[in-house]
């Protein structure tokens, strides 16, 4: 057994009316990937906070040993000092600055007043080639794709000459192919020596990187699982996490009939808004029918978010070409407006960047699509626009005290709620959901899959969009699967199994260009 | 029960800042402050701001979107009414439509530019800022001796917009004003008790019955205080009755209906807005174009006050709405703000004005207790949401 890197013992942490780390003891060792899992709101973050400092010692009860000594870390540069480093989820670069000039961002090179900016790109370009980064430092970041962008963070860890790193959710904005990437870096720091501490809600990825398993549950640790003895699973994780078995991930929908097709969509494509040439939909063909949970599955950046806003009323993208029909009849929606009243709806992967209004209430956002159905000649009904909301809110099980709480205080998977209250109030025929559990713990997960299935026995159709294969595979009854721009594949459920999906995808990687 | 209580005081934080500074410059005047006459000036000598920040509370809303051009409009727009009256010798009516004509024109070319094409509006604005100031005084130096074009000689004009109704002399209680203000606190008590009334009856969260006598009882006071206070001064000023009614369209605009429900959602987030129907290059185009509109009713109630057109009419008005809506709790980053507190900012800065002029503080000290004023409204306000966040 090595010895314990880092030992945090007993850790408390009250907001005012909210204990959000009750008791909390966690034990690193060195040279180990230790994951830390459990529902949004459960405390992970909390818990890194006060570890890095950015909740200053004597805000939190308990103790904090690190490499044998005792820390009381005022800020983030005292725990930075030390060589514990927090890569956040949300990505902290400057997009029109380079690499280099990021990287030592606030740990510049050179003297006190000047710059040294041969120092600065040497040095940049040689933690970048430790990440397995081939682009010049002097590439601005803008210029570089998300994937990249986490690797650039890696490195300005490693900059810091990090001995412990902690990453939140590093990949929760990667595609699966760099999503691999990263995980395969970590367990190749893991060999020279790097402690890690990872929070991720992917728990494929804690299988597969992860020493030791940590499970958080409402602000305090559950336990600790060591996955060289013990055999683990996600079904074990799961069950630590949410403290019980939960016995099918997906529910059944039974009982749906399905009728005629509601929408199909013919040889649609579609170029991108800025770059006339680029083209991210290519031909693209696909009908959905009454009472049909279709899956469109592809990896980020393969076109699918694209595809649904050049559909939902062309809001986004340029030069779009192809035909929709809507119950047979061929329409052209020009802007969201049509399009909602066609009965279609989009509910955006991006609920805090285009999805909701998070500084108003639950109240407002319910009915924003749809102020006519509140309202009498443009004069709001305030007491109607209130019942919807609190109906609402009852259907979708949404946890608030009440309608009026700004959306932005709510965990994410009760903004998802409200999302879909939003559009489904609008009384839609066609719902397009973009992702719709992304970022949403179990709990909420499954019952967002609830929703989705009563949308269907009500007769509607839903096209659900993932980049997640089991939640494709266990939620739809048909899956077209998409790859740069183009529809590679469809299958039935009962045919679609992780491994075919995939080799459809990497037989048509590349193979575009050639035919 | 203590927590409410500081909720109540928090939330009125501007309200009772008001009242207290009115208080402090009573006192430091030995009276002076509270003679009928002050009651008047406040409202005639700070009727543009009320009107102007109305249009700049509908900009900010939109996502703290200003618009700096509205002075150096009421320049211009002073002088081509001048013109139009003076030199043309056209009727008022006239005169007035073709002002607001020439409003509409430059509200429709302002939204165009920023809705449609994208262009900031505070770079869109300062051109008309630096234009439209150049232009106004090149139209009236062409017309004019002076450099002023007067309109002592327009009678109409000068009544419908600034003035006094069925005006009594000085010291003599105006029974019209007085009758008006009884009517007024009337309509406030019932409406304030229908509301819970209709709250109650329908099993929604409303205010106890104590805090809405309380609320009723100090609205009435003050609206009956300065009725009698107008009405000793010689009657309702004319422009009142301007700025109460677009008080009160905005206040219907903003908490009522779609339109206004819209603006507050582009201020919070307009690709969400977009993206649930709302045409928000319309709202954008809307806004500027109201600002105009709103900028051409002040350009009467000012020329008409002045009794002229002149070079420097309007100079640092843009500032003075802006600042009225930020003292009021407008959000400087968009999608928050009340029309109640833009009119309770715009006659905080009024009180302020008007108590350092009487006091005979040096007007460049006037200028830094402005600002200072400012600057910590803005900070009051951060500081609020910050300890609202954290609860």
């Amino acid at each position: 057994m090595s010895k314990i890197l880092l030992e945090m013992k007993n850790i408390t942490k009250t907001f005012p009316g909210v204990k959000a780390l009750d008791n909390v003891n966690l034990q690193v060792e060195e040279g180990e990937i230790h994951a830390l899992v459990g529902e949004n709101g459960a405390g992970k973050s909390t818990l890194m906070n006060v570890l890095s400092g950015i909740y200053p010692y004597g805000t939190y009860e308990g103790d904090i040993v690190y490499d044998g000594e005792v820390c009381q870390f005022q800020t983030i540069k005292d725990s930075e000092k030390k060589g514990i480093v927090i890569i956040h989820q949300e990505l902290a670069l400057v997009p029109q600055m380079s690499i280099g000039e990021n990287m030592f961002l606030g740990n510049e090179r050179g003297r006190k007043n000047a710059i040294n900016w041969n120092e600065t790109y040497g040095e940049a370009d040689k933690y970048l080639k430790m990440v397995g980064l081939s682009e010049s430092s002097r590439v601005l970041i803008k210029d570089i794709g998300t994937g990249k962008q986490q690797l650039v963070e890696i490195a300005k860890a490693l900059a810091k000459h990090a001995k412990l790193l902690i990453l939140d959710e590093p990949t929760s904005s990667l595609n699966e192919t760099d999503s691999r990437a990263l995980l395969d870096l970590m367990l190749e720091f893991k060999k020279q020596g790097m402690t890690m501490i990872i929070i991720t809600h992917k728990l494929n990825e804690v299988v597969y990187v992860a020493d030791k398993i940590t499970v958080v549950r409402d602000g305090s640790t559950v336990e600790t699982m060591d996955c060289h003895t013990m055999e683990i699973d996600e079904d074990r994780i799961i069950k630590g996490m949410v403290g019980r078995e939960i016995t099918d991930r997906f529910p059944k929908r039974s009982d749906v009939k399905i009728g005629d097709v509601n929408m199909e969509v013919k040889d649609w494509t579609v170029f991108h808004p800025l770059y006339a040439e680029r083209k991210v939909v290519d031909g693209v063909n696909f009908n959905v029918r009454q009472g049909e949970v279709v899956g469109i599955y592809g990896l980020m950046g393969a076109g699918r978010t694209e595809l649904a806003m050049s559909i939902f009323g062309k809001s986004y993208g340029s030069d779009i070409t192809g035909t929709l029909s809507i119950k047979g009849q061929e329409v052209n929606l020009k802007n969201p407006r049509e399009a909602i009243d066609a009965k279609l709806a989009y509910v955006t992967e991006d609920r805090k960047g285009n999805g909701l209004v998070l500084s108003n209430p639950i109240r407002v956002n319910t009915s924003l699509a749809n102020m006519k159905g509140v309202s009498n000649n443009g004069v709001i009904d305030a007491d109607k626009e209130y019942q919807i909301a609190v109906e609402y809110k009852d259907k979708l099980k949404t946890k608030t005290p009440s309608v009026e709480q700004n959306v932005g205080n709510l965990s994410g998977g009760n903004q998802q709620k409200v999302l879909l209250a939003k559009w489904m109030f609008t009384s839609p025929d066609i719902l397009i959901l973009d992702e719709p559990t992304r970022g949403i713990d179990v709990g909420a997960k499954y019952e967002i899959y609830c929703i989705i299935n009563d949308l269907a026995k009500e007769g509607k159709s839903v096209v659900m969009i993932s980049s997640e294969l089991p939640e494709v595979i266990g939620m739809s009854d048909r899956i077209y699967i998409m790859n740069e721009g183009k529809f590679v594949g469809e299958m039935k459920a009962e045919e679609a199994t992780q491994e075919n999906i995939m080799a459809c995808i990497l037989q048509s990687t590349g193979g575009g260009e050639a035919g | 029960m203590s927590n409410k209580y500081l909720d109540v005081l928090k939330k009125n934080a501007m309200l009772i800042v008001l009242v207290l500074v009115f208080i402090f410059f009573t006192i430091m005047t030995k009276g002076q402050m509270f003679e009928p006459m002050q009651f008047n000036a406040l409202i005639t000598q700070n009727a543009y701001v009320f009107v102007l920040a109305t249009g700049m509370l509908m900009c900010m809303l939109t996502g703290g979107n200003i618009d700096l051009s509205c002075g150096s409009f009421v320049c211009f727009l002073g002088a081509i009414g001048g013109i139009l009256m003076c030199v043309k010798n056209l009727s008022p009516g006239v005169s007035i439509a073709l002002m607001l004509l020439v409003g509409v024109i430059y509200g429709c070319v302002l939204g165009f530019l920023i809705a449609y094409v994208n262009i900031p509006p505070w770079i869109a604005t300062l051109a008309g800022y630096l234009a439209f100031r150049g232009w106004g005084t090149a139209l009236l130096s062409a017309n004019s001796s002076t450099g002023s074009l007067s309109f002592a000689t327009q009678p109409t004009f000068l009544s419908i917009f600034s003035g006094k109704i069925f005006s009594t002399p000085m010291g003599q209680l105006n029974v019209v004003c007085f009758v008006t203000g009884i009517v007024a606190s009337a309509l406030v008590v019932v409406v304030n008790f229908l509301t819970r009334a209709n709250k109650v009856k329908k099993g929604y969260e409303a205010d106890s019955l104590i805090s809405v006598i309380v609320k009723s009882v100090l609205a009435v006071a003050a609206i009956l205080l300065f009725a009698y206070k107008l009405a000793m001064s010689g009657g309702i000023p004319t422009v009142l009755i301007w700025v109460v009614v677009i008080v009160l369209i905005y206040s219907f605009i903003t908490s009522k209906t779609n339109l206004g429900r819209y603006f507050y959602t582009i201020g919070g987030n307009a690709e969400a807005t977009r993206l649930s129907g709302v045409d928000t290059k319309k709202i954008m185009f809307f806004a500027y174009l109201n600002m105009a509109v709103l900028t051409a009713i002040t350009t009467y109630i000012v020329t008409a006050r002045f009794q002229a057109a002149n070079s420097t009419a309007g100079t640092n008005y843009e500032m003075d709405a802006i600042a009225a809506c930020v003292v009021g709790g407008v959000s400087a980053y968009g999608g928050s703000g009340k029309v109640f507190g833009m009119v309770i900012g715009a006659t905080l800065i009024g009180v302020i004005n008007l108590g350092m002029s009487l006091t005979g503080v040096d007007a460049n000290w006037q200028k830094i207790v402005k600002g200072v004023v400012l600057l910590a409204a803005v900070v009051f306000d951060i500081f609020a949401a910050k300890k609202n966040a954290t609860k």
